[in-house]
Order: C-alpha cells, then sequence, then structure tokens
C-alpha cells in the first residue's frame, strides 16, 4: 500500500514527531535567531545523530533494511512542523542519496558512515542564479593533470555556512542551459581557495554565498561520470523537492492546528471568531488543500522507494502543491491572527518567512508547474 | 458459476479472468459512449445490443454490487476479492455494466437501514438493473436546508397517503420507483421525517423534466397528489428517517468522488492540454504556445492528480481500519472545482470553435465540450452544494462553533 505507513515506519514518525515537539520547538528557531546563530545547531545535529536520523535511508550493510524516503519524509514534515534548522534535507536525504546513486564503493565506504553517524554534513553548492535552474551551471571544472580547478560561483547555498563538504555541480563540458557536461565534486569545505561568505537570511535558517577560486580537486573526487553528473543530479533534486515539500506539508499542518485553535479562542463581537462563517469556510478551504497535498507527498515518496518511473512527476507535483499550501496558508495565519499575527514575538512571523524560502527551494509552484506540463507532452 | 468455493485468491483471478474472457462482449470493452450507457429499469432500450448481454451476465454473478451479500443477490465478495474482480475489469477494459443511483446510494442505505424483507424485496433487482431508482428530496423551499422538507405523508390506517411537491429530481421521468424524504410530523424539524418507497407508476404521481441551460432535461419536477402507499414502504422508524438521509448523502459524495465526475472518455471530448495544442498551437518546442494558459492548464492538472490520489488515500485507510468519514465533504468539494475548471479551460482552449450549440459546421466533441461545461456548474449545487460542505468540513471536521 502506498498510503498506509509499515509499523516501524510509524513508530519513526511517531519518535520523530515527539521529538520535534519536545526537543526542536520553534523558540529554538526564535533563540538562534536572537543569537545570531544563522541557524546553526550543534546541539540538535547531535540529537538527531543520535536517533540515527541521518542514515534513514541508508542501509546498515550493503542491502539491508533501512526505512526509505517514506521513513525519512516522516521525519522532514516532523521538523517542517516546528520550521526547526537542522542538517537533515541536505545531508541524510541530499548527500546520501547523490552518493549512494553516483557514489564509487570507495566514496560510499568513506561517506556513507560518517553520514549516518552524522559526522559528516554536505551542502549541494549547485545555483548560481536568483531562480533555481539546475542546468544554468557556469561553474567551470578544468582538466589539470589528473585532477580538476573549479571556478565559479555558488549563491544562497543551503548550510554552506556549516557543512563539512560541498556537492559541487560544475560544467566540465558545453555551456550554461545544457544539461550535458555537467559533473558533480566533492569538495571539502575547508579546501584552499574555498571562500564562504554567510548569510543572515529571512528565514533564520542562514546559507553561504560560495566561491571556487581555482580550487583544485582529485579525479576521485568526482560523483557519477564525468559530463553525466545530470544522471545522479535530477533523480537527487527529485528526492530533495519531494523531502522539501514533506516539511513544507508538516509546516502548512503546524500553522494551521496553530490558527484553528485560535479560531476556538478568540473572541469578538460576543463570538468566537471561528463561528463567522467567512473564515470557517476558508478555513475548510486549507484544510482541503493540506489534505489533497498530503496525499501528493506520500504518493512521491512511495515512488521513489518503489523505484517507480513516475517520480519526476510525482516530485514536481508535490512541490508544486505544497509550494502553493503554504503560501496559501502562511498568508491566511497572519491575516487569522490579527494584529498579533503582524508582532515579532508570534511564530507566524517565523513560519511565513521560512515558507518564502522553502517555496523557492528547488523550484517554485510555477517552474514545476512548467516541469509538469513538460512531462506530459504539453 | 458459483464462485463459493474458490480457496485462494490467485484461485479466483484465474477464474475470473476466465469468465470475463468468455462473458464480456468485445464491445463492451471500448470506450463508453454517453448514448450507450446503461441506467437499468423498464425504460432502458439498450442502444448498444451488447450492452444488454452484458448487464444480465454480470447482474446473474452479482457483480453489479460485489460485495453485497448474496442472499440480496449480490455477488457476496469480499473486499479482497472485489479488489481482484475491479483489477480483472480494468485489465479488460470493460464497461461497467451499469449506472444506478440504487446501486451507489440507495443499496448501500437500505442494507443498513432497511428490514429483511425489503431488503430481499428491492435489492435484487437492483442488482440486476430491473428497477431504476431516483432520489426525492429537495423541495421547492428545502434544498441546502433539505430538514426544512415540507411533502406531507399522513398515516391513513393500512396505508400511507402523501401529497407534496419534489424538485430536481434527477431522471424521475425514467425511473420506476422513487426513495423520498416525507413529514410524518410538525413537531419537530429533523424528527419529523420519514424515509419511505414508492413506484413512479402510483396514482397521482407526475414528474415534470426541466430543461437545463447545457441544453438537456435530466431533471424534473415531481409532483405527489394523494399518492397511496402501502405501510411496509417506509424504511426505518415513522419519523427516524433523517440519519437514513444523511447517511445516504454520504454515500452520494463518495460516489461522486469516486468518479470524478469522469464524464465516459468515448464522448469525443478532448482534454484542455489537447485542445490547447490544436487551438492556441504550439512552440519550437512542441509545447501550448500560451504560457500562462499552459500554467493553468498544468495547475488544473494537478489538482485532478492530488484529487485521485486523495481518493485512492482514502481508500486504503479505510481498508486498513483508519477512520476516513471526513474525506467525503473534503472530496466532494474538490471534485466540484476541479471539474469545473477543468471544462472551463477547454473552452478557453477551444476559443471560438466552442460557440456552437447545434446544427452543423461544429466539431462533435467541442460542442459537448462547451455543453459539459455548462452542466459542470452544477457540479457545486448538486449533491449539497460547495458552501454546504464547507459547512460540513468546519464544523463537523475541524470542530469551529455554531454562530450564536
Ligand atoms: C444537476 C443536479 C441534479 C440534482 N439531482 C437531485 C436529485 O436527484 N434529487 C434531489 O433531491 N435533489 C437533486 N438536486 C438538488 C440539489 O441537491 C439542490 O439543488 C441543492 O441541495 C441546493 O439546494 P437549492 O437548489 O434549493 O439551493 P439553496 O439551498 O437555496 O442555495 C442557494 C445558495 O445559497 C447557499 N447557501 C444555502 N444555505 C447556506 C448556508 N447555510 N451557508 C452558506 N451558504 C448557503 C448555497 O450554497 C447556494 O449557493 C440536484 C441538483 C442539480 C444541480
Amino acid at each position: 500500500m502506498t498510503f498506509v505507513l509499515t509499523e516501524d515506519q510509524e513508530m519513526l514518525r511517531e519518535t520523530a514527531m515527539a521529538f520535534a515537539r519536545d526537543e526542536l520547538p520553534v523558540t529554538r528557531l526564535r533563540a538562534l535567531r536572537d543569537d545570531g546563530k544563522l541557524g546553526v545547531d550543534g546541539e540538535a545535529r547531535g540529537k538527531l545523530a543520535e536517533l540515527g536520523f541521518f542514515g534513514v535511508i541508508i542501509p546498515d550493510e550493503p542491502g539491508g533494511e533501512h526505512f526509505g524516503l517514506v521513513g525519512l519524509g516522516q521525519i522532514l514534515e516532523a521538523q517542517g512542523r516546528s520550521i526547526a534548522s537542522t542538517p537533515l534535507l541536505q545531508t541524510a536525504l541530499i548527500a546520501a542519496s547523490a552518493i549512494q546513486l553516483g557514489g564509487t564503493e570507495a566514496q560510499k565506504a568513506e561517506w556513507l558512515p560518517k553520514i549516518a553517524s552524522g559526522e559528516a554534513t554536505f551542502s549541494l553548492a549547485l545555483d548560481e542564479g536568483s531562480h533555481h535552474a539546475p542546468a544554468n551551471v557556469s561553474t567551470e571544472a578544468e582538466k589539470n593533470g589528473q585532477g580538476y580547478k573549479i571556478t565559479g560561483a555558488k549563491r544562497y547555498v543551503p548550510d554552506a555556512h556549516h557543512a563539512d563538504v560541498f556537492i559541487v555541480v560544475a560544467r566540465t563540458f558545453g555551456d550554461a542551459g545544457q544539461t550535458h557536461g555537467l559533473t558533480l565534486f566533492l569538495v571539502p569545505s575547508n579546501a584552499e581557495r574555498v571562500s564562504i561568505q554567510a548569510l543572515n537570511t529571512v528565514d533564520s535558517h542562514g546559507a553561504a554565498h560560495v566561491t571556487f577560486d581555482g580550487v583544485d580537486v582529485s579525479e576521485d573526487a568526482v560523483i557519477g561520470g564525468v559530463d553525466q553528473g545530470w544522471d545522479v543530479l535530477e533523480p537527487v533534486l527529485d528526492r530533495a523537492r519531494i523531502g522539501i515539500a514533506a516539511e513544507m506539508l508538516g509546516a502548512s499542518q503546524a500553522m494551521f492546528d496553530m490558527t484553528l485553535e485560535y479560531l476556538n479562542t478568540r473572541k469578538q463581537f460576543g463570538q468566537l471568531i471561528g463561528s463567522f462563517q467567512s473564515l470557517q469556510h476558508r478555513a475548510a478551504k486549507m484544510f482541503t488543500d493540506i489534505e489533497l497535498t498530503r496525499s501528493c507527498v506520500a504518493a512521491a515518496l512511495a515512488a521513489v522507494d518503489e523505484g517507480g518511473n513516475n517520480v519526476g512527476e510525482l516530485a514536481s507535483l508535490a512541490k508544486a502543491r505544497a509550494s502553493d499550501l503554504v503560501h496559501l496558508v502562511s498568508n491566511e495565519t497572519v491575516q487569522m491572527h490579527g494584529g498579533i499575527g503582524m508582532t515579532d514575538d508570534h511564530d507566524s512571523g517565523l513560519f511565513l518567512k521560512r515558507a518564502r524560502a522553502q517555496e523557492a527551494l528547488y523550484g517554485g509552484a510555477s517552474f514545476h508547474r512548467d516541469c509538469y506540463a513538460k512531462l506530459n507532452a504539453y | 458459476m458459483a464462485f463459493g468455493d474458490t480457496e485462494t485468491l490467485e484461485d479466483f483471478r484465474k477464474e475470473t479472468r476466465a469468465w470475463l474472457e468468455e462473458n464480456c462482449p468485445p464491445a463492451m470493452r471500448t470506450p463508453m459512449t454517453d448514448n450507450e450507457i446503461v441506467w437499468g429499469g423498464k425504460r432502458e432500450s439498450f442502444t448498444n445490443p451488447d450492452s444488454k448481454v452484458w448487464l444480465e451476465r454480470m447482474g446473474e454473478n452479482g457483480w453489479t454490487a460485489p460485495e453485497w451479500p448474496a442472499a440480496y443477490g449480490g455477488g457476496g465478495l469480499s473486499k479482497a476479492e472485489n479488489k481482484v474482480l475491479q483489477e480483472e475489469l480494468r485489465r479488460i477494459k470493460a464497461r461497467p455494466a451499469l449506472f444506478s443511483f440504487g446501486l451507489w446510494m440507495f443499496g448501500p442505505a437500505l442494507l443498513e437501514f432497511g428490514n429483511e424483507e425489503q431488503k430481499k424485496r428491492f435489492l435484487p433487482d437492483i442488482v440486476k438493473g430491473k428497477t431504476r431508482w431516483c432520489q426525492g428530496y429537495s423541495e421547492p423551499g428545502a434544498g441546502s436546508d433539505l430538514a426544512g422538507l415540507q411533502t406531507k405523508c399522513e398515516d391513513k390506517g393500512d396505508h400511507y397517503l402523501i401529497n407534496g411537491q419534489k424538485v430536481w429530481t434527477s431522471y424521475a421521468d425514467q425511473a420506476d420507483w422513487i426513495f423520498c424524504l416525507v413529514r410524518t410530523s410538525t413537531e419537530k424539524k429533523h424528527e419529523g421525517i420519514s424515509f419511505i418507497l414508492f413506484d413512479m407508476e402510483s396514482e397521482g404521481v407526475e414528474a415534470r423534466p426541466i430543461k437545463l441551460i447545457s441544453g438537456s432535461s435530466p431533471f424534473c419536477e415531481t409532483f405527489f397528489n394523494d399518492v397511496k402507499v402501502p405501510k411496509d414502504q417506509l424504511v426505518g422508524e415513522v419519523n427516524g428517517g433523517w440519519k437514513i438521509a444523511k447517511r445516504l448523502l454520504q454515500f452520494e459524495r463518495s460516489s461522486i468522488s469516486a468518479g470524478g465526475f469522469g464524464g465516459t472518455g468515448g464522448s469525443g471530448i478532448l482534454g484542455p492540454d489537447e485542445y490547447a495544442k490544436i487551438h492556441v498551437g504550439t512552440d519550437s518546442d512542441g509545447r501550448v504556445a500560451d504560457g500562462d494558459l499552459r500554467a493553468r492548464i498544468a495547475d488544473n492538472d494537478m489538482l485532478r492528480r492530488a484529487f485521485f490520489l486523495t481518493v485512492q488515500r482514502s481508500q486504503e485507510q479505510a481498508k486498513a481500519g483508519m477512520e476516513v468519514g471526513h474525506t467525503a465533504s473534503i472530496l466532494k468539494y474538490a471534485v466540484a472545482k476541479m471539474n469545473q475548471e477543468r471544462h472551463e479551460l477547454m473552452v478557453e482552449a477551444l476559443g471560438t470553435e466552442a460557440f456552437g450549440w447545434e446544427g452543423e459546421g461544429f466539431d462533435e466533441g467541442a460542442m459537448k465540450a462547451t455543453r459539459a461545461m455548462l452542466r459542470a456548474k452544477g457540479n457545486s449545487i448538486e449533491g449539497g452544494t460547495s458552501e454546504i460542505n464547507l459547512n460540513v468540513i468546519a464544523k463537523r471536521v475541524l470542530g469551529l462553533r455554531e454562530h450564536q
């Protein structure tokens, strides 16, 4: 069954929900922000590692059991509920996927255990412009003896200000815009001639601009085939889109729960504001959208684990619908709270700011509507 | 043919496959067309003779109502067996043998609330498509506020006497029998309603077709003038009809959702993306040239996909024993929006090609698309309006309070 969790997955979901509620509440993000931490939370990272959340899609042994992306999706949904800043998406999902899908045996042996234990964190250094455009890569990797020299700049790279290793998408052939000619490289963040400009972003999760100024890497650093990076990047991005959609679903549900509670407590005109039909209908529509999006996210997660051939389509479906959902719910949350929703003390603003970053990451709704149309040949 | 002794699901699949191979006429494995839909009943004319054979054979097995007990003419299949049957039917692209309010709404309600004699009397003829039923709920003064209905039902000792008027009664002029909500007491609003059944040929029943904006006349004003109804045709308790009425509405909303207002596939109507490619044109990559229209079509396609995934999710959850009662109103609200938008997009993509009403000079499919767009306006009205469904979600699902 696609939509009913296994007992193990259900237990993982409960653990993750309880953990996010008790250990990663929104107050934690607020405190990180107020302390100028740019979303970096070493303590939370340690606890996530103890729980084994970094290795959810990595089998203990080659071919062994694991929870799959459905399992990781539950964790991401849970952390989405409190818009927690953690390395899970970049490391447990993106890096673990990239290395499993494209890595050599040596890379797998070196990195998968370090990912699973939380020892190494990663960051995908891909986009160079202000909109997600994964083939629009100008950063060059020039052949240099046995290795490569990477030159270029990546902008607003998530987690780049605290990751240990970058997965850099660089061009070894062709021109920006072409999918052929891309190559993925593992580059330590402390490598020479890498410069990292940490950014204080609106969502308090932080990010960084990263510049590669002739960075030397060896042949062993290549993930997947030279010039064939797209073959790894595309499925990895689809998974990332599904993962962030799960987070957005969690955030939307959390905002909705908060708003529903307010509708059931705040009184005006001697009535609970939740008894006004104009608000009831808007709440009912939001709930309908949440339920529909939940089905899309669940179907997309399951399709990855089942090795379905429609993952790209479902990824675009999940990401587009979750982006529209979190957009709507974040706006309605502020509106239905009235003046208090505009104050910094209230959580709705934190959710709203995070929502806009989530929407843009790995393609917004219009990007994915276009992908969906293209995949359906119109 | 008896299937009761089937040992395992795999055996059942084999037998079913073999039976379908032999018994489903080839013509019944092609996409359904609008005028070949079989609604059954005395007036059914079977435009395609093969559809009569197909209905008879399916009805004989009880496979038009696979999970109803065999004692009432149903297939007596378990959920798992029915799933196999549906898969096998889909595999050969078999048409539904029967479209029927009896199967979708009335039968499931009677199974829950009818007495033994009523079930034995009415269910087998629904399964076989011999009796066609219509739904006598709405009245001129009682639409969304259904419990405000006034059609009077008096106890005359050895029979009931019914006087009043229903409206929007779909296919009342085609139906053999009606399941009807009537007022048996004026003391209380909800607890004065009873659920009663009678023959549309009874003395004093008159159905007058009403023409819709789409040009067709699928529903009627229905008048009852001193209609005598035998007492054993009242279902449940006197004044206890409201809970049956509500349950039936759930079945109605679920069946609307399960079908997604799907149209019939073979109707000649194309999808909005196809109309856009033909009539708006394509760019050098072969894509719909109008990017704004293309995005809105994709958005609607995604809503459609999300909708069908949610139907599937709710079915799987129900099978796993989870509570899914709340989804009926959500899906009913969503399907109306999705279907209306989709048809508007078809008309928009067709441009002036959508202006045809009747006669020569127009594409058949395009003309149907325009009428379908008009017909779809009813999707947010029939089976409970969208506003009423939003009320239900807000109050019963989300627990928001009544305005004081
Ligand atoms: C194609 C079609 C087929 C039908 N088939 C059948 C049938 O077979 N049998 C049958 O019995 N009926 C049938 N109906 C009738 C249908 O159930 C009613 O039309 C429907 O319940 C609405 O009632 P009404 O038309 O009286 O509108 P009204 O109830 O008068 O509604 C008018 C408007 O007011 C809104 N409104 C009403 N109350 C509220 C409220 N509390 N809050 C917010 N808004 C509200 C409604 O949403 C609507 O927009 C059919 C209708 C259609 C369109």
